[in-house]
């Protein structure tokens, strides 16, 4: 069993996320165990963002898929905490970000003990360009076409581009 | 393969291409919502049905600035500020119906409960007013939300404390978007300093319900679940004070609008708006009340 267990491990870590199809749920950070219980696969995932609508169709996608590689009895459990953190994100999914125009983000801010700092001012965040490399860019929103996703502009090549922003 | 129509054609086989109809509807799917020893589940309920209407409701409101807002950029922040909330409303629901005994799941109390029934506070469901409106209005319930949930991460009702975890990071970024829209209106030109100073005028008669705590919450804080929201004062002030420097605006000196003998909106009574927005919120599930989605 415990290699159809591996296997069942790595169809899962092929299923890829609906809005980052370059990306696999795996490299997202996403995917955060796979296991068998009672003859039961399990697979184990946590949302990005609370509000993220393709939850649903990940969880759709992994029954699927492992359904077609043989596994008839297949759950997906949902797991909150600790919450996703942008830093989950694998080397490898950040290369293919980068590759397909997304900026990967940088480290992810650390929680401190008292209150939650405010932000009042614009935050310089040292943002490659995916397109020509340069670091001469700029924040246009801190909200895009996705929850996870700022908009950023450069300034010496002139393109937009997005940017997976820090959790 | 031959099908008798398109339709059979494109759901035949593989549901995975479609974002609708998977199955899946319930957010807390797999998470262990067994209630922590010694804790009230009714009053957990109706706690979970507090902190979930205000995001619900507050969320509805921010959905109503689609196609209303100055620009794209902020068209596009609301609409995302307003999604994390109904992220945050869907599992706060749905653990509201998992400590009533698993009966409802989060759509039967988005759609099928009565006014009264709500517990969100007021100043979620005023009616929509101008952008300066929107600005202070969110710079008072994210600053006063972020306060409640980062305290709620110590929760001793794992759900809630997860759910509060994931609520911080997002809520952090509510506040600062408003924040900053505040300094740049108040501290732009005459004319946006007057309609932002407008705005609080408008939303600062229901700050202090924020901080009136209702029995549910006393009782939840002294048993380690939920917080007293009158503790969270001291820290919303200091936030408020300091935004409110930055954007050289000035507390409005308004009085509050008191609830019906000293019931408000965590007791279920609301203002005028609340059943407008209601109907507006509710009239589709309800037109349809066996349909899925």
């Amino acid at each position: 069993m415990v290699t159809a267990l591996r296997d069942a491990r790595a169809v899962a870590e092929t299923v890829t996320d609906p809005e980052l199809p370059m990306l696999t749920l795996a490299d997202l950070g996403v995917l955060r165990d796979v296991s068998e219980i009672d003859g039961k696969v399990v697979v184990s995932i946590t949302p990005t963002y609370t509000g993220c609508p393709a939850m649903d169709t990940m969880r759709d996608d992994l029954v699927h898929e492992l359904q077609r590689a043989g596994y008839p009895d297949v759950e997906v459990r949902t797991v909150l905490h600790p919450p996703w953190s942008t830093d989950w994100i694998s080397e490898e999914g950040r290369r293919k970000l980068a590759e397909a125009g997304i900026a990967p983000p940088g480290a992810a801010p650390r929680a401190g003990t008292g209150p939650v700092p405010l932000t009042l001012g614009p935050t310089v965040r040292a943002v490659r360009c995916p397109r020509c490399g340069s670091a001469d860019t700029e924040e246009v929103s801190r909200f895009s076409a996705t929850a996870c996703k700022a908009l950023r502009r450069c300034r010496a090549c002139a393109e937009p581009f997005e940017h997976v922003k820090e959790i | 393969m031959s099908f008798d129509n398109a339709y059979e054609a494109i759901t035949e086989e593989n549901s995975s291409r479609w974002a609708f109809g998977t199955g899946f509807e319930d957010p807390l799917s797999g998470v262990d919502t067994t209630i922590p020893d010694g804790v009230d589940a009714a009053e957990l309920a109706a706690y979970c049905l507090m902190l979930g209407d205000d995001a619900l409701v507050f969320s509805h409101r921010l959905q109503q600035w689609c196609t209303n807002a100055p620009e794209l950029e902020d068209e596009v922040a609301l609409a995302n500020i307003g999604l994390d909330l109904l992220g945050q409303a869907r599992l706060l629901l749905a653990r509201a119906g998992r400590a009533e005994g698993g009966e409802h799941g989060e759509d039967y109390y988005a759609f099928f409960r009565d006014e009264h029934e709500f517990r969100n506070v007021r100043l979620a469901e005023l009616e929509r007013g101008d952008f300066g409106e929107l600005t202070a209005r969110l710079l008072v319930l994210s600053t006063w939300r972020l306060a409640l949930l980062h305290r709620l991460t110590g929760s001793r009702d794992p759900v809630l404390s997860a759910i509060a975890a994931k609520g911080v990071k997002e809520v952090t970024y509510h506040r600062d978007y408003a924040a900053q829209w505040t300094v740049r209106l108040g501290d732009g030109t005459d004319y946006s300093h007057e309609r932002m100073t407008e705005g609080l005028a408008t939303v600062w008669p229901y700050v202090d319900e924020l901080f009136t705590p209702h029995p549910v919450e006393l009782s939840l804080a002294r048993a380690g679940v939920g917080v007293d929201p009158s503790r969270t004062r001291g820290e919303f002030d200091d936030v408020i004070g300091q935004v409110l420097g930055a954007a050289t605006l000035t507390l409005p000196e308004v009085p509050s609008v008191p609830g019906v003998s000293g019931r408000a909106g965590r007791d279920g009574v609301h203002t005028e708006a609340m059943g407008y927005l209601l109907a507006e919120l509710q009239s589709v599930a309800r037109a349809h009340p066996e349909a899925t989605w």
